[in-house]
């Protein structure tokens, strides 16, 4: 799986990766965690609130801080 | 609604502990008891309703929902709007980009920004709780004609586009909205982590706030406040707006303090000007907007808000 989070370096952002690596290292396997900053970046995926989770190219949620149970279960889901 | 609160108070302080209503002492401890956790209590529950409510809207639905209005409509909308969607100054960029690239103009952009900040929860939830209803509605209603208005008067700025530091292409065709589907309980559950972070960040400023307010309560006598702050000079305005602009991200802190201001003698559009100053002109905001606007272009921004602020204090100030 590929989970990108967009962010332009807030708080929350930054505090959002570190919820996405632990959710993937509780969850095992491979996958791919790519932090996307340039807002030019985000602007392509139509979002305009961040920090926002990206999975498999499909936003997945917008303008909050998910807890690693809530990235979890968008894994699964 | 608090009575029961309040007979509580009552006995714990003037008969449990013995002090008397009549003394300083007495009524700034009432105060302080009564009011902390009245306000404790509406917070949260505000806090609670609004950010439940605000999960069935993002920015992103917003943006669909604004592009192709035409100005004057989209400035009502986007201010409206600016009530109901979470909205973090960090957020302030990719929303303004975002928002152009949809074709949506920058003055009704200007509407949402305005409106989002000054209708802020916090804001809300606390003017409820220390002014009651009618305050809060004229509070909220004055804001949205300030954004309104704001952002229409930025929008008629000849040549606007040129200082907007970053070019964004419009996008072809129509946006689509991003569907995120989500069940009641994890919106409750959402709602409630929300609230619970919010308290955590402010409660404290609400303590000490509604502390220096139960002192000047108890302590400070009102000819002393009607004297400095509340006459009806005309500087009392824009002092109160130029005060306020460096106190942002303290709306809890400072409330208890205007609320005591008030019932001591001062003007209302004075401390109505004071609170949108709180709220509107926040400095972070604009160092944020720096990266992306003109400095001119936020200069205009901020004395057209801080014009529109000054008036609804001196209207506030003749008709109350």
């Amino acid at each position: 799986m590929k989970l990108e989070i967009l962010g332009t370096g807030c708080a929350k952002c930054k505090a959002l990766e570190n919820v996405v690596k632990e959710a993937v290292a509780k969850v095992g396997g491979f996958h791919q965690v790519v932090k996307v900053e340039d807002i030019m970046e985000i602007m392509k995926y139509n979002v305009v609130s961040t920090p926002a989770l990206v999975i498999d190219g499909v936003v997945k949620s917008t303008g909050k801080l998910l807890n690693v149970q809530e990235v979890i279960d968008l894994m699964n889901g | 609604m608090f009575d029961w609160w309040e007979n509580i108070v009552d006995t714990l302080v003037y008969e449990t502990w013995g002090m008397s209503s009549d003394t300083a002492l007495g009524s700034a401890v009432h105060f302080f008891i009564y009011d902390t956790i009245k306000i404790f209590i509406l917070l949260v529950s505000i806090i609670f309703l609004i950010s439940l409510l605000r999960t069935y809207f993002n920015t992103e639905k917003v943006r669909v929902y604004l592009q192709g209005k035409s100005e004057f409509t989209g400035n009502i909308l986007a201010a409206l709007f600016g009530i109901i969607t979470p909205f973090c100054s960090c957020s302030a960029i990719p929303l303004f980009l975002g928002f152009m690239q949809a074709r949506i103009p920058v003055g009704i952009t200007f509407s949402f920004l305005i409106s989002a900040p000054l209708n802020n929860e916090i804001a809300i939830a606390m003017l409820f709780g220390l002014f009651g209803w009618e305050i809060t509605l004229l509070y909220i209603s004055f804001g949205l004609l300030v954004a309104i208005l704001g952002g229409y008067f930025i929008g008629i700025i000849p040549n606007i586009q040129k200082y907007i530091l970053i070019p964004i292409t419009p996008m072809e065709g129509e946006l689509e909205d991003i569907k995120i589907k989500l069940t009641l309980i994890q919106r409750i559950n959402e709602a409630k982590d929300y609230t619970i972070d919010i308290f955590k960040k402010i409660y404290l400023y609400v303590i000490i706030g509604i502390g220096i307010g139960a002192f000047i309560h108890g302590y400070i006598p009102a000819d002393f406040i009607a004297k400095y702050a509340g006459g009806d000079a005309w500087y009392t305005v824009p002092l109160a707006v130029l005060m306020g602009i460096p106190m942002y991200s303290n709306t809890a802190g400072v409330m208890p303090l205007v609320e005591v201001l008030t019932s001591k003698g001062m003007l209302l559009g004075s401390a109505l000007a004071f609170m949108m100053a709180v709220t509107a002109l926040s400095l972070p905001e604009a160092m944020i907007l720096k990266r992306i606007l003109h400095t001119k272009l936020i200069a205009i921004f901020f004395t057209i808000v801080g014009f529109g602020i000054l008036l609804v204090g001196y209207v506030f100030n003749m008709i109350l």
